[in-house]
C-alpha cells in the first residue's frame, strides 16, 4: 500500500526483533470477546485516479456554474490563489499545534500577526488564535460573561444567526445559564430596544447582537451597549459577515467580540471548515478560551513566540478550564491571515465598498423589506419559492427563504451581493422580483 | 552522532507589520459594474470608519516570500517522524487536499438547494457508512469540529438520554490517565468529575469501578487503548459493570487507529464514543486545525443526535430537521465538511483490509521501538502496548536530565519531540507514537537518536539542559511570556 512505507521482509525483520513471529501476535492481547472475527465491511483500496474519479463524480452532482444571491452566513468572496499556496506548503499543513516553539516559529509568528489584524480590525486589544467557527464562538463568548460577571443569564437578539442561537441554545441547557430571546422592530431590522430593556435584570451576564445583523443590517451596537452597561451586563458583538469589518467603526462598546471570518478566503465548501475568533479587552485576557500566542526572547535574546497564558487551557487545568477546546482552526485562520496580508489596508476597504455599492445597486431595483442601513446582504418580499424556482432554469440560485426562522417573514428572502456578483445576475433577480 | 540533519541557512523574516510602507499593493479588483456607494451616505457617518491604523500593505511578492520563510522554521510531518504521542501524526495524502478542493466541493454554499447538493450529501453518506463499520455502532453525526467538540456532543447525548428516563444524574467518572479535554467536557454538560485511580498495570481497576459506581453516575469516559498505549482488558467487564448500574460507557477516539480493523468498540460495550478525523483518518493537523469529532452511538442514543441529520427521500438525499429528541445543533451547518472529504478519501485508499493492515503496522512501529530502546529507558508498565509506548525518564532523572531536555534534544537530531510529561499517571514520562506511517529506515535513525541521548546524559549531561542547541530559536522564556503577556504587535 502506498501509504505504508516498509516491504514485507523489513516488516519480518522488525517483528523478530520484538520476538515475534506473526503480526497477530502483536495484538493477542485484547480480549477474546473484543476481537472483531471477520474483515471489516469497506471495499478494497483503490488508486489515486480513482479516488479523483470518484470526487469529481460527487462535485458534479453538487451546484456547478451557477451565479448565487446566498449570504445567510456564508459568503461568495474571491479567493485570493496565494491563499492556498500557503496553507498547501507542508510545514504548515502538516504540523501540529505549536507547543514545541523552538521548531514551530512559523506558524506561532502568522498566529501572531493574526491575532494583531483581528485587534486591529475589532477595535478589541486581545484575539485568541481562533475557535471552531462563529456559530460555537457565541456560547463561549456568552460563558465568558458568565464568568466574568459572575451571572448567569444571556439575551440573545433575534436578529442574531438562528443557527447561532440554535448552538447557543444547545451549550447553555446544562450550565445552569438561561438563554432568553429580544425582538426586533418590524419596519428597521434592527434590535428593539424595549423589549431589550424590560427583559434586562440583574442577573444577565450578557447581551448578544450582531452587527452586520442576520438581515444584513448594521444594528443598534452602541444603544444596546448601553443598555446592557447600566444593568451591569457585558455586551457580545457577533459578526458574521467579516469584509464588513473593511468598512464599518469598530465598536467603542463592545465587551467581547465573537465572529467568523469564513468570508477572509475561506471556501464555503458546504458549511466548513471555517473559523471563529474571540476578542476583547486586555483586562478579560484570562477568561478567554482557545488558544493565545505572545511574544518572548529566547536564549540568545532573539524575539520569538510561544503559546502562552496556558494555565487557562484544559490540559493544565483540567475540570477547571475556560473551555474543553483543544483543536481549532490553524490553519484555516491561516488562510484569513494569507487574505488580510494580501488585500492589505487599501484592499480591504475597497473590497468592503464593491459590496456595499453592489448590494445598493440591487437595492435600487428591488425594494428592500426593512429600512435600517445595510452591508451587502438585504431582505427582500415576495412570492420567493416561485422566484427562486425560475432563477434556477437560469443558473441563478436565489435568496435563503426567510419563512423557516422567522414565521412573521413569510414570502420573504435573504439576498446578498458581493464583488463576485455580476450586473447582468442582478438584473434578472430584480426582474424575476418584480 | 547527529545522522538525519545537519544547519542549513534560513532567512530572517520580520513581522508583516514591519515590511508595511503606505502605497504599497497586494491585490487588485476587478472594475466596479455598477455606480460607487458613498459609505457614509448609505451607512450613517457614525458607522464609517476611518484608515484600518497600522494595517499591512504590502505587495504580493513580499506576502509569499514572508510565509514562505516563516515556513521554513516549522517542524512537519512532511519533514519527518513526528512522534508525539496521543496526537498520531500521520501522514496526510496530498490527493485529499485535491479533492476537497475540486469545485463543487470547496464552492458548495451549505444553504443552496439539496436537489443540488447531492454530491456533499452522498460523501456525508459514505463516510457515515465506513464510520459505523469501523466503530460498530448504530448511528453517526458528523457535525462536531474536532475532538473535544465531539466529547461534549456524546455527554451530552448522555444526560439527554439519562434524563428521558427520568434522572441526568450527577457524575462523570474519569481515569487519571486521561485526557485534559474529558473532565473539562464534563463541566461542561453540567455534571461533576471524579477520578478512577488505575491499577498497578496503569489500566482501570475493575474493583474499584465496581465500588464506586452508583446511581450518580452518568457515565464513564475512557480512552481505549488508554493513553498508556495499553488495551483495557477489562473494558467488556467494565461495560457490564456500568449497564447493570444504569451508568453508560464513553470511549473517547483519539487512540482508535490502534482499533480500526481489529476491534470495534460497539462489539465491546461502548455505548458513545467520539473519533479524530484529524488523528485515525490522516486529515492535517495544519498546525491546530481543522480537526473532524464524529460522535458514534448505540440506538438507544440515536434519537438525542444533534439535528440535521441526513435521510432518505425516494432516491435523493435530504436534511431531516424533525427531530423531537435532538440535543439541538452544536454547530452551523453540517460541520467541518472539507474534513469529511478528506477522510472519506483516505479511507478510499486504503479499503477494508488496507485500514486493518495500517493498524498492524502501527502497532508494529510502536513495538519495536519499545523492543530496542527498553535497555537505554525505564519502562513504568511493562503489559503489552498497541500504537504508542510510554517510557518514564527514572534513570535519567537521577543524572539530573528531565524528560522535557531529552526531548529538546532531540530536535538537534532531526526529530519533532515525543509527547512529554503525560500522562501524568507516569512521572516524566516520554509518550511515543510513531504511526504506521514511519519506514524502518526513519526509525532506526531515531532510535540510534536516543540511545545516543541516554549516552549523553551519561557523558555530558549540561548539553542536554540547554537543548536544542542547532536551531535558529534557541529554548524560548515561556515563563517570561506569561509573566507579561505581549499578544499582539504594536507600532513603536
Amino acid at each position: 500500500m502506498r501509504y505504508l512505507p516498509k516491504s514485507d521482509s523489513e516488516r519480518q525483520e522488525m517483528l523478530a526483533a520484538c520476538g515475534f513471529t506473526r503480526s497477530e501476535e502483536l495484538f493477542q492481547q485484547l480480549p477474546k470477546d473484543a476481537v472483531l472475527d471477520r474483515p471489516l465491511n469497506i471495499a478494497a483500496g483503490v488508486s489515486e485516479y480513482e479516488i479523483i474519479d470518484f470526487f469529481r463524480e460527487q462535485s458534479a452532482r453538487n451546484a456547478n456554474g451557477y451565479a448565487s444571491f446566498l449570504g445567510a452566513g456564508v459568503y461568495n468572496h474571491y479567493r485570493p490563489v496565494m491563499a492556498d499556496v500557503v496553507v498547501s506548503r507542508g510545514e504548515f499543513l502538516t504540523s501540529y499545534t505549536p507547543y514545541q516553539a523552538e521548531i514551530s516559529q512559523g506558524t506561532l509568528t502568522a498566529i501572531f500577526e493574526f491575532q494583531t489584524m483581528i485587534c486591529q480590525l475589532t477595535g478589541m486589544d486581545v484575539a485568541n488564535a481562533s475557535m471552531y467557527d462563529g456559530s460555537t464562538a457565541v456560547p463561549e463568548a456568552a460563558m465568558m460573561a458568565v464568568r466574568i460577571t459572575g451571572r448567569s443569564k444571556v439575551l440573545v437578539s433575534r436578529t442574531v444567526h438562528p443557527e447561532y442561537r440554535e448552538v447557543l441554545s444547545t451549550y447553555a441547557r446544562y450550565q445552569g445559564m438561561p438563554v432568553a430571546e429580544f425582538g426586533y422592530v418590524a419596519g428597521t431590522g434592527q434590535v428593539d430596544l424595549e423589549d431589550l430593556g424590560a427583559k434586562l435584570d440583574d442577573d444577565t451576564a450578557a447581551v448578544i447582537v450582531q452587527s452586520p445583523n442576520f438581515f444584513g443590517i448594521v444594528d443598534q451596537v452602541a444603544e444596546a451597549a448601553r443598555l446592557a452597561h447600566q444593568s451591569g451586563a457585558l455586551l457580545v458583538l457577533v459578526f458574521a459577515e467579516a469584509v464588513a469589518l473593511g468598512i464599518l467603526e469598530p465598536s467603542h462598546e463592545a465587551d467581547i467580540v465573537a465572529g467568523e471570518l469564513q468570508s477572509f478566503a475561506i471556501s464555503p465548501s458546504y458549511g466548513g471548515p471555517y473559523a471563529g475568533i474571540i476578542a476583547t479587552h486586555e483586562k478579560y485576557v484570562r477568561q478567554i478560551p482557545g488558544r493565545l500566542v505572545g511574544q518572548t526572547v529566547d536564549m540568545d535574546g532573539n524575539r520569538a513566540y510561544c503559546l502562552t497564558l496556558s494555565t487557562r487551557e484544559q490540559h493544565i487545568r483540567r475540570e477547571k478550564a475556560t473551555s474543553n477546546i483543544c483543536t481549532n482552526q490553524a490553519l484555516i485562520a491561516l488562510m484569513a491571515t494569507v487574505f488580510l496580508e494580501v488585500y492589505g489596508k487599501q484592499g480591504l476597504r475597497e473590497l468592503a465598498l464593491q459590496n456595499l455599492s453592489k448590494a445598493h445597486y440591487l437595492a435600487s431595483k428591488v425594494k428592500p423589506h426593512f429600512t435600517g442601513p445595510f452591508f451587502n446582504e438585504f431582505v427582500v418580499s415576495g412570492n420567493v419559492e416561485k422566484v427562486n424556482q425560475e432563477l434556477l432554469a437560469k443558473k441563478i440560485i436565489g435568496g435563503y427563504p426567510l419563512a423557516k426562522h422567522y414565521p412573521e417573514l413569510k414570502d420573504t428572502m435573504l439576498v446578498c451581493a458581493t464583488e463576485m456578483t455580476k450586473r447582468e445576475s442582478m438584473d434578472i433577480l430584480a426582474e424575476a422580483l418584480s | 552522532m547527529i545522522r538525519k540533519v545537519r544547519p542549513h541557512i534560513t532567512q530572517n523574516e520580520d513581522l508583516i507589520f514591519e515590511r508595511s510602507s503606505p502605497g504599497k499593493i497586494g491585490y487588485q479588483l476587478p472594475a466596479l459594474d455598477v455606480p460607487a456607494v458613498d459609505p457614509k451616505a448609505a451607512l450613517g457617518s457614525d458607522n464609517v470608519r476611518d484608515e484600518i491604523a497600522d494595517f499591512p500593505e504590502v505587495s504580493e511578492v513580499e506576502v509569499i516570500r514572508h510565509f514562505t520563510r516563516l515556513s521554513t522554521w516549522n517542524y512537519a510531518i512532511d519533514l519527518g517522524m513526528y512522534p508525539l504521542g496521543s496526537c498520531t501524526m500521520k501522514y496526510n495524502p496530498r490527493v485529499n487536499e485535491l479533492v476537497a478542493r475540486l469545485d463543487g466541493m470547496a464552492w458548495a454554499h451549505p444553504y443552496q438547494p439539496e436537489e443540488l447538493s447531492q454530491g456533499s450529501m452522498e460523501v456525508v453518506a459514505q463516510l457515515e457508512q465506513a464510520l459505523l463499520e469501523i466503530t460498530g455502532l448504530d448511528a453517526v453525526t458528523l457535525q462536531p469540529a474536532a475532538g473535544a467538540h465531539g466529547e461534549l456532543t456524546g455527554i451530552l447525548l448522555v444526560r439527554a438520554l439519562l434524563e428521558s428516563r427520568g434522572n441526568p444524574r450527577k457524575r462523570i467518572l474519569v481515569p487519571d490517565s486521561a485526557h485534559g479535554t474529558n473532565p473539562a467536557t464534563a463541566m461542561m454538560a453540567g455534571y461533576t468529575v471524579g477520578n478512577i485511580k488505575s491499577n498497578a498495570k496503569g489500566l482501570m481497576d475493575v474493583e474499584q469501578l465496581a465500588r464506586i459506581v452508583d446511581e450518580d453516575v452518568a457515565a464513564v469516559m475512557v480512552t481505549n487503548p488508554s493513553t498508556l498505549g495499553v488495551f483495557e482488558e477489562n473494558i467488556v467487564q467494565c461495560a457490564e459493570i456500568l449497564h447493570a448500574k444504569g451508568a453508560m460507557l464513553y470511549m473517547d477516539g483519539a487512540n482508535m487507529n490502534a482499533l480500526v480493523g481489529l476491534a470495534r468498540p460497539g462489539d465491546f460495550g461502548v455505548d458513545v464514543m467520539h473519533i479524530n478525523l484529524h488523528k485515525t483518518f490522516s486529515t492535517p493537523h495544519g498546525g491546530g486545525g481543522p480537526g473532524g469529532g464524529p460522535v458514534a452511538v448505540t440506538k438507544a442514543l440515536e434519537p438525542f443526535l444533534p439535528t440535521p441529520r441526513l435521510a432518505k427521500k425516494g432516491a435523493d438525499w435530504t436534511w431531516n430537521y424533525d427531530l423531537p429528541q435532538s440535543i439541538g445543533r452544536v454547530r452551523a451547518f453540517y460541520g467541518n465538511f472539507g474534513v469529511l472529504v478528506r477522510a472519506l478519501a483516505y479511507i478510499m485508499a486504503h479499503g477494508g483490509p488496507g485500514l486493518r493492515n495500517a493498524t498492524i503496522d502501527a502497532l508494529l512501529n510502536a513495538n519495536y521501538i519499545r523492543y530496542k530502546l527498553a535497555p537505554y529507558f525505564d519502562l513504568p508498565y511493562d503489559s503489552p502496548n498497541m500504537h504508542e509506548v510510554v517510557f518514564s525518564d527514572q534513570r535519567q532523572a537521577k543524572k539530573g536530565v528531565r524528560t522535557g531536555d531529552m526531548a529538546k534534544r532531540l530536535i538537534d537530531y532531526g526529530f519533532h519531540p515525543y509527547t512529554v510529561s503525560f500522562p501524568t499517571i507516569v512521572h516524566g514520562a516520554l509518550m511515543i507514537e510513531p504511526t504506521e506511517t514511519e519506514s524502518k529506515m526513519e526509525l532506526d535513525l531515531f532510535i540510534d537518536a536516543m540511545i545516543s541521548i541516554a549516552k549523553e546524559v551519561d557523558d555530558e549531561p549540561e548539553l542536554l539542559k540547554n537543548a536544542p542547541h542547532l536551531t535558529r530559536t534557541k529554548r524560548v522564556d515561556e515563563t517570561g511570556a506569561a509573566r507579561r503577556p505581549v499578544l499582539r504587535w504594536n507600532p513603536k
